[in-house]
């Protein structure tokens, strides 16, 4: 799950391709590539260890164009989803159903900018949970969510709910620029600290969202 | 219709083995009524009666000797043995007695006490038989199946079953269960209103974002689905488990019964008079979808009231219900992120959207006329055929679909928490890890919920299982990792493993409203003369798909590396290869095993080989890219 930075040896990259050499549980070949097929039977292979952008067919990057990642997310699903293996063998279906459930649980995260940032940020070895880098000591967003939590609580008119609802979408476009350059000059800790904030512009756009459901006459399911 | 059937030349046997000419059909279980329907090279075909009709009345008749009649003619029973015939079971499939008593005096249903047998799933009396929904339901798919085999001449062993969206686990649970007593495979449970988009999107060619709107006799359904190039992805999902035509049915019986009761000056009315109640209310209903008004009499005991009822007045009866319907498309459109305005249609499905109060506040609250053009008793069918052509025959085409409800478990205080959110795509897998309270702590008694709410007991039950055998710790020591897996069906396994120990429990779950293992053997047994039959006919099947992938897996091989092999080897691996090639086709299981584990075992030392060169390629390449390395970095 790290960066490709490590300088290794030639004798320890032997070895590791050798170590990464595993047999194809159905014809018991050596398998050539990660792929999530065999390439000399076509078995289909267990998912394996390996991070939600290369699972998709993506750089690890943080700028992921939506509809790439719809298309890649769909053709993987078009070989690997449980439908195509109804007739197979149990093990085939079993293995399928971990493949599709890899590559669901991967779009999710890749899908939501938010949850990308917390994901890559993650794999760089931080965490922008409240635990990580500390919220507390960012008076500038507490601040702003506090006042913002203000207004949506005063306000009263739709019109009132949808200007704050605009604002907390641009305050989001805009974090997710920031985000993305953050990321592409890899300053970490700065993502870090921006996907908090994100984090909780999310959490007060979704609030106003609901807020305005409500005043919309919707009421949420299961309640 | 021809098209579909294979008729053999004349002397011509058909093939040998049932499992290559017998075919997967589709079937839309419906409350009040349910269609089978069949796809060959994309064409799907509804199967119909000698009279042309698609439906059949999910009604069931039973005989003194508990034989079932199911259908048109059970259904016309009800008026002369109401107490023989039980009909809209699917609203009972996976619910425990409290859940049926809060549709007491709605459903005229007779319902046995409960007792200590162990599983919750409720009982009926039907003719002074004791039966459960799964059975009664089981009888229904039987005679479906007995439709699809008469009109196709085959066997019919494998089917795509469809469920509404909003079903829990437990109803999930339990139409897979009443299948495996009709002795039908489910290849799949297809939500009905994805079953209904494909159907609508393949033959209409629609690509954007859809909402299908399923009203059926006792579900409703809201899905909004994203098609393109084939497809089907579904953004959310939601409903009403307990609102369909049949609560249609009874606002109209009820205004009946009040109107009759107050002309007849009785208080007390019979089971009778509310059956032929609600039996008149259909009717009504029916006609008011084609006439402003109509007059209808209630004739029991002898005793006749007139009922005149309108359009307009329809409409108030039913206008809450309606409403209900409207305000659950809302939150789903909200929970898809989407607005009216972003729907390019909504297609309409199940009977009741025939009623044209609903079909204009569906209009008024998307802003536009509602599709209804693929007849919307049989678009799920329909879209079930395909799906089982699709899974057996393949295709291009592609169903994502999501969890309908969120799924959690018990924490202290009765609060839940939530493990899979609704609304996530399916096949999902999600972990949660959580702790002993108590030193010392050595099990933990873990509750799976399914549901919106915060607490417990405002959410379905589906199991309760005990994590034993934990190291006893300190509080809050253990790391006590919970898996919730919902499968391609939306079926939940729930695992708990304990990290530290490694001590694992896996359940699929079951009870709560469920039938226990031993119940479903019973039931097989009492149900199948042939059972041990069916069930060698499986293995077998099994084998030879097992079979089927080694030889492909060793051919594959021998094709790639074959040239590792010396001739005496390639030889030998020849022979058994051919011996398994000739040996899978014979109806003997046990031969068909031992040849595929021969080849397992000729093979060996040439996966053995295999893996040789593979390390010597890997090797070889280090070399190789180590170079271009140190190139490139120059």
């Amino acid at each position: 799950m790290e960066g490709r930075i490590i300088r290794i040896d030639e004798s320890n990259a032997a070895a590791d391709k050798v170590a990464a050499l595993v047999p194809c549980w159905s014809c018991h070949g050596p398998l050539k590539t990660a792929s999530a097929f065999c390439d000399t039977c076509g078995a289909v292979q267990p998912p394996g260890q390996i991070d939600h952008f290369s699972r998709l067919g993506l750089g690890v990057h943080f700028d992921v164009d939506a509809e790439d990642l719809d298309r890649l997310y769909f053709g993987l699903q078009r070989q690997l989803h449980p439908d195509r293996f109804a007739t197979k063998t149990a093990r085939e279906k079993s293995f399928s159903q971990q493949q599709a459930t890899a590559i669901n649980d991967a779009y999710e995260i890749l899908k939501e900018p938010l949850k990308r940032a917390d994901y890559l940020v993650h794999l760089k070895g931080m965490d922008a949970l409240p635990e990580g880098c500390n919220l507390v000591n960012d008076q500038m967003l507490l601040m702003e969510s506090m006042e913002l939590r203000e207004a949506l609580a005063e306000a009263e008119t739709a019109q009132e709910v949808d200007a704050i609802s605009e604002r907390a979408d641009e305050d989001i476009r805009v974090c997710i620029e920031q985000l993305s350059r953050l990321f592409a000059d890899d300053d970490i800790e700065g993502a870090c600290r921006l996907t908090t904030r994100l984090k909780y512009l999310q959490k007060l756009a979704e609030e106003t969202r609901m807020h305005k459901a409500k005043m919309n006459g919707v009421i949420p399911l299961g309640l | 219709m021809s098209n579909l059937l294979q008729i053999h030349e004349p002397g011509e046997t058909p093939a040998p083995h049932e499992n290559d000419t017998a075919l997967a059909v589709g079937i839309d279980l419906g409350t009040t009524n349910s269609v089978v329907a069949v796809s060959s090279e994309g064409h799907s075909e509804v199967l119909r009666d000698e009279d042309g009709a698609s439906l059949v009345p999910s009604v069931v008749a039973y005989a003194p000797d508990g034989s079932a009649i199911v259908g048109g003619l059970a259904r016309r029973l009800l008026l002369d043995r109401p107490e023989t015939v039980v009909g809209s079971i699917k609203r009972l499939m996976g619910r425990g007695v409290e859940d049926v008593k809060g549709l007491a005096g709605v459903l005229p249903f007779d319902v046995e006490p409960a007792d200590d047998s162990g599983s919750g799933m409720v009982r009926l009396n039907v003719a002074g038989h004791r039966l459960t929904p799964v059975e009664i339901s089981g009888d229904i798919l039987k005679a479906l199946r007995d439709r699809a085999q008469d009109h196709l001449g085959k066997t019919v062993k494998q089917a795509v079953i469809t469920v509404p969206a909003y079903f829990d686990d437990a109803a999930r649970t339990a139409t897979k269960d009443a299948a495996r007593l009709a002795d039908l495979e489910v290849l799949r449970l297809v939500n009905e209103p994805t079953a209904a988009a494909l159907a609508y999107g393949l033959d209409k060619g629609a690509e954007g974002i859809y909402a299908v709107y399923d009203l059926g006799g006792g579900t409703f359904d809201i899905s909004i689905l994203r098609m393109e190039k084939g497809v089907f992805q579904v953004l959310a999902t939601g409903g009403d488990a307990a609102l369909g035509g049949d609560d249609f049915d009874h606002a109209i019986a009820e205004h009946f019964l009040v109107e009759r009761s107050d002309s007849l000056e009785e208080r007390e009315l019979n089971a009778d008079e509310v059956k032929v109640a609600l039996m008149t209310a259909r009717l009504a209903k029916e006609c008011l979808s084609e006439t402003e008004s109509g007059d209808w009499v209630l004739d029991v005991d002898g005793k006749q009231t007139r009922h005149h009822l309108d359009r307009k007045t329809f409409g108030t009866l039913v206008e809450s219900l309606v409403s209900r319907t409207l305000d659950i498309c809302k939150a789903v459109m909200t929970d898809a992120g989407v607005g009216p305005q972003d729907i390019k249609g909504v297609v309409l499905v199940g009977g009741s959207t025939r009623v044209p109060v609903v079909r204009q506040q569906i209009a008024t609250l998307f802003g536009s006329e509602p599709l209804a053009d693929i007849n919307p008793d049989e678009v799920v069918a329909v879209g079930a055929a395909l799906q089982a052509e699709a899974l057996t025959v393949g295709s291009d085409t592609l169903l994502l679909d999501v969890t309908p409800l969120s799924l959690g478990i018990e924490t202290m205080g009765g609060l839940v928490e939530k493990i899979i959110p609704r609304n996530t795509p399916i096949p999902v897998a999600k972990a949660q890890e959580f702790t002993t309270y108590q030193d010392g702590q050595t099990a933990m008694a873990i509750h799976a919920v399914q549901g919106e709410r915060e607490m417990v007991d405002q959410n379905r039950s589906l199991a309760r299982f005990t994590l034993r055998g934990l190291p006893p710790l300190t509080a809050g020591a253990a790391r006590i990792r919970v898996t919730f897996t919902v499968d391609a069906d939306g079926l939940l396994t729930v695992g708990a493993t304990e990290d530290t120990t490694g001590v694992e429990a896996e359940v699929a779950v079951k009870p709560s409203y469920g039938l226990t293992e031993e119940e479903m053997a019973d039931m097989l047994y009492d149900s199948m003369k042939h059972a041990k039959d069916d069930m060698e006919l499986r293995l077998l099947a099994e084998a030879r798909v097992e079979a089927g992938r080694s030889l492909n897996a060793v051919k594959a091989a021998l094709e790639a590396d074959g040239s590792l092999l010396e001739e005496v080897e390639r030889v030998h691996i020849g022979s058994v290869l051919d011996h398994l090639e000739k040996t899978i086709n014979s109806n003997n299981r046990d031969a068909i095993n031992s040849a595929a584990e021969e080849l397992e075992l000729a093979t060996k030392s040439f996966a053995e080989l295999r893996m040789d060169q593979g390390i010597r390629t890997a090797l070889s390449g280090v070399e190789i890219e180590s170079l271009e390395d140190k190139a490139s970095s120059v």
